[in-house]
């Protein structure tokens, strides 16, 4: 479980984050979702220690944080496991290489078990024709497969997964936020997905969080976002046409 | 003057966060056997070539320029040996590495950094900082060596290839001047040059694409800032150590 407690963050003076406030829950897929530059960016790299917080806690299970030492943040770092917008796979590694980098770097088995571990990795993301190639010989998709491979290599408790879905087709992005829910079961992990995907927040929401302009003005779940009262939510869920008419038709429903 | 001293401090924080203990020694040792294959193997070429030339143009140059009945046959080839030696094998030949070398380490960083590829080492717990620029500087330092003995080399050849392609000065006579009066710390004095500007090429060059913050065009910039401080600071380092290893 991941607890944030007033959370503020800015740059040169203009405020990014905004008392942030929220808990993602352990073996659930969490959603951050919001507007281009609301700031959900921002938090996640608050989150994952690549950015300090102005002020507020951040606890792991009990643990804060950011009163960490460097080394101690180091070693909780190892049970981090992290999907960004662009893959940021190593381009002059192969497949196989770039999955099993986190076991070379940082596990004790022998070359035979981290071997197997990453096939299995591999295995999972079904990629297994794909282990010699090299990020540029491979598409957007598969790209972000390999990348959800090397994050759960080393078992991780938290997985965080900046916008998975930026330029893929729909169908390959259900196929990742399948792959980031049945993996975030499978592992018990606490997942925080970054998007202003709604067809992500319908699949995957079990917690949503919306942030608006750096505030947290919403917190539900993909069952309950439909029906909120929130006006800036509403605009930014029905700014698509395709939504607006599932709205109407459900209400068209309901009053039978 | 408050950003050069902003940029030094950066730099100087960077350095102390890549010279730490490394992770997994295995991992850095493979790490700098790539780096001692990109950054020296593949110079060997470009090295060899402009060496090869300039040693043969400062032949003719000096033949031209000093001949006189005056000066004993074996001159022309102990001042090119003498150049070639004190300054175009470590300093000339550093600047062109600064170039082609700093350039590269740069790009590399810069794009890393831009795709995230930097984050992505320092979220997994990895010091991104020494894994990366770490084995760059330790495998330039060894290979410098190897490129310097490999230009002076070259330089020789081609001052050579004056007299046996040319014909404007006997073999035997460049031969008598190349041998003659050689001092042995003039040799050593260009290897511990060398030393010093192969850290400066690898480190500075590393900071510029380590640092770079936005897109391709800052990878651009970060590229060439770096080959125009690497050269600026070998130019000066020169001075200073040309003035400390001669005495005077």
């Amino acid at each position: 479980m991941i607890t944030i407690n007033h959370l503020y963050k800015s740059f040169d003076g203009v405020e990014v984050l905004t008392d942030v406030n929220a808990v993602f829950e352990e073996g659930k897929t969490n959603l951050i979702i919001g507007q281009s530059g609301s700031g959900k960016t921002v938090l996640m790299k608050c989150i994952v220690g690549l950015l300090r917080p102005d002020s507020g806690e951040l606890f792991y299970g009990d643990t804060n944080f950011l009163t960490l030492r460097k080394s101690q943040q180091k070693k909780l770092r190892q049970k981090m496991g992290m999907i960004f917008q662009s893959a940021a796979l190593f381009d002059s590694m192969t497949v196989l290489d770039n999955v099993m980098f986190p076991l070379n770097m940082f596990s004790h088995d022998t070359y035979r078990d981290r071997l197997r571990r990453a096939n299995a990795c591999i295995d999972r993301v079904n990629l297994s024709d794909a282990t010699g190639k090299y990020p540029s010989e491979l598409s957007g998709g598969m790209q972000k497969r390999v990348a959800i491979a090397r994050s759960i290599v080393l078992n991780p408790r938290f997985l965080f997964c900046d916008e998975p879905n930026s330029g893929l087709d729909p169908k390959t992005s259900l196929v990742i936020d399948d792959l980031i829910h049945s993996i975030t079961q499978e592992y018990n992990m606490t997942t925080i997905v970054n998007t202003h995907d709604m067809n992500s927040v319908m699949a995957i929401g079990e917690k949503v969080i919306f942030i608006h302009e750096g505030v947290k003005a919403w917190e539900g779940t993909k069952d309950t976002i439909f029906t909120a009262g929130n006006q800036t939510l509403n605009d930014f869920i029905f700014a698509s046409d395709l939504f607006r008419k599932v709205k109407e038709v459900e209400i068209m429903q309901q009053e039978g | 003057m408050f950003k050069a001293l902003h940029t030094t401090g950066r730099y100087l924080l960077l350095m102390r966060r890549t010279f730490s203990i490394p992770e997994r020694m295995s991992v850095y040792g493979r790490q700098l056997l790539k780096e001692m294959e990109q950054l020296g193997i593949n110079s060997i070429g470009i090295v060899l070539l402009i060496s090869f030339f300039i040693g043969a143009v400062i032949t003719i140059q000096i033949k031209l320029n000093i001949e006189s009945p005056w000066m004993p046959r074996w001159t022309v080839g102990y001042v090119t040996r003498e150049i070639m030696l004190l300054e175009f094998s470590s300093s000339i030949m550093c600047l062109i590495l600064a170039g082609k070398v700093g350039s590269n380490i740069a790009s590399e960083l810069g794009t890393m950094r831009i795709t995230q590829q930097i984050d992505a080492l320092d979220i997994m717990g990895v010091n991104s900082a020494a894994f990366l620029i770490l084995p760059k500087i330790v495998a330039l330092v060894l290979m410098i060596p190897v490129l310097v003995t490999f230009s002076i080399f070259a330089g020789m050849i081609g001052a050579f290839a004056t007299c046996w392609v040319g014909g404007i000065m006997t073999a035997a006579n460049l031969e008598y001047g190349l041998q003659y009066w050689l001092t042995e710390w003039y040799l050593w004095s260009a290897y511990i040059k060398s030393f010093f500007f192969a850290f400066i090429i690898a480190s500075v060059s590393s900071f510029f694409g380590y640092t770079v913050d936005g897109g391709s065009i800052e990878v651009g910039k970060a590229s060439t800032n770096s080959v125009v401080a690497c050269s600026a600071l070998i130019l000066f380092a020169d001075i200073i150590l040309t003035k400390l290893l001669t005495g005077l």
